[in-house]
């Protein structure tokens, strides 16, 4: 599930993100408690509690006292925000120079790009 | 109850010749999963043995704190100490060949003041453990799974599992740590993991505590060491360039291209004049990290 090559709790924090921009998690809908995820996922309590500490700073879930987190109202929105910004960055850029190495002119991407669309 | 803190000053072992513990400093907080990583003979279990009372320091000295103790004492012979501690070692270790399992567990209800039978009685059903049976007559796997029941069972405000799961298969490995988790969520207290599966407990530590040769290599939040290592690839003279001030950790070639491993965060003047120069940057994981840092790089070298 997680591996060892970058912290944990960001690794958990991307998932729930990656939930929440897919639809699986619904805005206003309860997450799991820490613990239950800690013993889910056979990882230590405190870095599952790190992993949503950050993400209530970054406001993409709130606290309700004595009940748990909830994914907050505008949550999808900005993080799809958040993506959209980074798009060409990290999914295009490398698409592109990837062509440029094996030989694909980027006429034939542009095509393929616009029978998609279709 | 909060568990156990744990200081440990300038502690030195010796079995006859050369030091186990060779001037040992380092602090546990307590309330939290601690791993003490080491390669065999890098002095793990003598730091065990020496917290529990089961040994005495030839120099320096181990204090436990907190918790119902108050004021700092030494675990050697002192039994209120001793009883708030708990070693489980390889394969039950310790227990009495020839008496039966619920034997053992009266003598341990009688010793530990926090011990839960509801929790040993669960447990020792999900393990399996056939409470008539004498412990000598249990296999490696049962007897392993006997020591995990009286570890967590004693709820001891220091328990300390040393290589506890060796005898152990991978379901009931994983049944120990589902266990381990569940029971420390709801009494946290102070535990150390001492093991070398390092990839197979990490998600289960807080804290990472690296032995070798009876010193401190690092002491770490073990999310910070993951993700600390890098490796890094391309020409070997512009690799030689870039790790010119950095700490480096092993390093391999195959012909002109060269891979070596470098500790620490790489800043992003760094990074860049990585991707200028056209060398490709890689994460490293905990498991390799360990092994570069415990110096068994220079044992492959010299096999070769």
């Amino acid at each position: 599930m997680f591996d060892d090559r970058s912290p944990i709790y960001l690794q958990i924090a991307e998932q729930i993100k990656h939930d929440i921009v897919t639809g699986a998690l619904a805005e206003d809908e309860q997450v799991m408690s820490t613990n239950q995820y800690a013993a889910f996922y056979r990882i230590n309590p405190a870095t599952a509690a790190k992993g949503f500490a950050q993400l209530v700073d970054e406001g993409v879930l709130y606290k309700k006292r004595g009940i748990g987190m909830f994914v907050a109202p505008n949550a999808r929105d900005l993080l799809r925000t958040g993506r959209r910004d980074s798009f060409f960055a990290d999914v295009v850029d490398p698409m592109l120079r990837e062509a440029e190495a094996i030989g694909v002119p980027l006429q034939d991407i542009v095509r393929h790009i616009q029978k998609e669309a279709q | 109850m909060n568990g156990l803190g744990v200081r440990i000053e300038n502690l030195t072992v010796r079995f006859g010749g050369a030091p186990a513990l060779d001037g040992l400093d380092l602090l546990l907080t307590p309330g939290k999963i601690h791993g003490l990583l080491g390669r065999n003979g890098s002095g793990k279990s003598t730091l065990a043995a020496v917290l529990a009372g089961f040994r005495q320091a030839d120099e320096g000295r181990v204090l436990l704190e907190g918790g119902d103790l108050g004021e700092a004492r030494e675990p050697y012979e002192d039994a209120v100490v001793t009883s708030r501690v708990c070693l489980i070692r390889e394969s039950g270790g310790d227990l009495v060949g020839s008496e039966p399992v619920r034997n053992i567990l009266a003598l341990a209800s009688s010793l530990r003041p926090y011990w839960n039978a509801e929790l040993a009685g669960e447990l020792l059903d999900k393990f399996e453990v056939p409470v008539r049976k004498k412990v000598q007559k249990l296999s490696r796997g049962k007897k392993s799974a006997l020591g995990v029941v009286l570890g967590l069972a004693s709820r001891a405000p220091l328990t300390i599992f040393d290589e506890t799961y060796l005898g152990m298969d991978v379901p009931s490995r994983e049944l120990f740590y589902d266990a381990l988790l569940a029971d420390y969520t709801e009494v946290p207290r102070t535990i150390v993991m001492s093991t070398h599966l390092v990839s197979e407990v990490s998600a289960l530590l807080e804290e990472v505590v690296i032995l070798d040769n009876g010193k401190l290599i690092t002491q770490s939040p073990v999310d910070a060491l993951r993700g600390r290592g890098a490796s890094i690839v391309g020409p070997a003279a512009a690799v030689d360039e870039l790790t010119a001030g950095l700490t480096v950790l092993a390093e391999q070639r195959l012909g002109g291209t060269k891979s070596s491993t470098v500790l620490g965060d790489l800043d992003e003047p760094l990074l860049a004049k990585a991707r200028s120069a056209g060398l490709e940057i890689g994460p490293v994981g905990l498991q390799e990290l360990f092994v570069h840092l415990t110096g068994s790089a220079h044992v492959k070298e010299s096999d070769r």
